[in-house]
């Protein structure tokens, strides 16, 4: 039933993104700008940037102007994002390291190689990837701001919580107090019961890491204001990568059993031709849900709530505002809840896979 | 999907996890998992030792019952043989003293009876001595007359009869 509901949900907001975002940047341009876009204010929010955008002030964005890192033809290149002035439609020009760059839709293309018209017609998969008219781009975009700022987080908390330790051999207090209960949890509701207690303490470390590292990033993506409110689990290349580094902790815990399995099963042989192919799709099925479920859930909160405020705008009534908060009040706290489901769950997944790698042949 | 470049998240969220793990798993991980490892070894050490002062108690306890339950047996015992000391020390001594006292009435009444025959045998002895010497007197008085002599021989001629 749970997992029901929770496919469900995931599909329904794959499909709402994967629908509505092929007709923004076509509605983008022709828009008034004194109309209020919720499309636009959504996106603002859920994707990614250059720039930290702060706030609004009498017309003017404040935003935070991160670097712009650029691998160029003629190399490294690095300059302020400050330097596009708020520009995404390709009309300033920024000449830097003898060469000339536009951005347009937060992508950033070499001047003289940048074609509106090819762009568009682009779908909006494929527009991340149009390396031929661009440099790599390696910037510190507002994600990866937020990342930093959950490594400098977790690292404030973490480490002195471990200083704790080495004074006090009594009963845990204060922060530690606070963060073992969860580290226990990690240890005996996760780790031992998917791996087994012989080698979980081996894994511990890096689902430790995962649970937390996806936990703070979702509930900094629940904080509304700088320097939060990054969303970083809700951004797929994200959860990619972090799923890529279970599917390769997966592939060098396996055993003799967990490749036998894969390669010779145990069924008669000739339904090797059937099972071996099932057995290779379903290594890469298995980090690939992980990827999608966190991406799908994180983003489809952020979108609700977006959605529920945009309600004010979009009735241009202050009337619906008590009806706006309540609901954003509910959806916010059921957010923190699926902050820490979907960290508890990515990891639950991740312990289950390195267990069925590292599991040994029954007896 | 407005991913500003994959290749950048791809590359920066690679390199943070990674410093993550590694400093983490260093400074955070590693002892905090090894104090909570300690600790509960400790704890379970100082259960086990309660466990085992607990049995100890119990045997403890279960010793100084048996003890007790030894000594109050060696008391009842002890009571009980100085009370069969008591009867016997006081029925010995009954029995002995009535013993005696029936020796001592014996020996009384043996020497009353030897009294009384004594004493009897002295009065026979006297009283013949008495008889006698009436008997000598009146012969001598009596005597003194040949004709009474005669006549007393005649009567004791005339008593006794010859057959």
């Amino acid at each position: 039933m749970k997992f029901a509901t929770q496919s469900l949900r995931s599909l329904l907001v794959l499909m709402v993104v994967f629908f509505s975002f092929g007709e923004v940047f076509a509605q983008e341009n022709e828009g008034d700008a004194s109309e209020f876009d919720p499309k636009e204010l959504i996106n603002g929010h859920v994707w990614d940037s250059h720039e930290f955008h702060i706030a609004d002030w009498d017309g003017h964005p404040i935003t935070l102007a991160l670097p712009v890192i650029l691998w160029t033809d003629n190399g490294l290149t690095v300059f302020s994002s400050a330097r596009f002035e708020h520009d995404n439609s390709a009309s300033v020009v920024v000449e830097e390291n003898g060469n000339k760059f536009v951005r347009y839709n937060e992508h950033i293309f070499y001047a003289d190689k940048f074609d509106k018209e090819k762009f568009d017609n682009t779908s909006t998969m494929g527009r991340p990837f149009l390396y031929e008219d661009r440099p790599l781009d390696f910037s510190i975009t507002k994600t990866v701001f937020s990342m930093f700022l959950t490594l400098t987080l977790q690292l404030l908390i973490f480490i002195p919580a471990a200083k704790h330790y080495k004074k006090n051999k009594k009963a845990p207090r204060g922060l530690a107090g606070f963060l073992e209960p969860l580290i226990l949890f990690v240890r005996n509701d996760i780790a031992i019961p998917n791996i087994g207690v012989k080698k979980y303490q081996k894994y511990m470390p890096f689902l430790l890491s995962v649970f937390f590292f996806i936990w703070i990033n979702n509930l900094i993506g629940l904080i509304p204001f700088f320097p939060f409110s990054g969303n970083v689990t809700g951004n797929i290349a994200f959860t990619m990568v972090m799923a890529l580094i279970v599917f390769i902790v997966t592939i060098f815990s396996g055993n003799k059993h967990y490749w036998g399995h894969i390669l010779a099963p145990d069924v008669p042989k000739p339904l090797w031709i059937l099972m071996i192919p099932i057995e290779i799709v379903g290594m890469f099925t298995k980090p690939f849900a992980l990827m999608v479920r966190l991406f799908a859930n994180i983003t489809a909160g952020h979108i609700i709530i977006l959605s529920l405020f945009g309600l004010i705008f979009i009735f241009e009534s202050a009337f619906i505002s008590p009806v706006s908060i309540v609901f954003v009040l509910f959806m916010s706290v059921l957010e923190l809840l699926v902050a820490a489901l979907q960290a508890y769950v990515f990891t639950l997944l991740a312990a289950l896979f390195i267990g069925q790698a590292v599991e040994e042949a029954h007896e | 999907m407005n991913i500003v470049a994959p290749e950048s998240l791809i590359f920066w969220t690679t390199l943070v996890f990674l410093i993550l793990l590694f400093l983490l798993s260093k400074f955070a991980w590693k002892p905090i998992l090894g104090a909570v490892r300690g600790r509960e070894a400790s704890i379970n050490d100082a259960l086990e030792a309660a466990e085992r002062a607990k049995l100890e108690m119990q045997n403890l306890k279960a010793d100084n019952e048996r003890l007790l339950q030894e000594a109050r047996a060696e008391r009842e015992a002890m009571i009980k043989e100085a009370r069969a000391i008591k009867e016997k020390l006081i029925a010995d001594a009954k029995n002995e003293a009535s013993l005696e006292a029936d020796k001592m009435i014996s020996q009384a009444q043996e020497a009353i009876e030897n009294e009384k025959k004594a004493a009897m045998a002295e009065l026979k002895k006297q009283v013949a001595d008495l008889s006698l010497e009436i008997a000598e007197k009146m012969v001598k008085s009596e005597l003194s007359d040949p004709a009474k002599q005669m006549s007393l021989v005649d009567e004791m001629l005339g008593e006794t009869t010859l057959n």
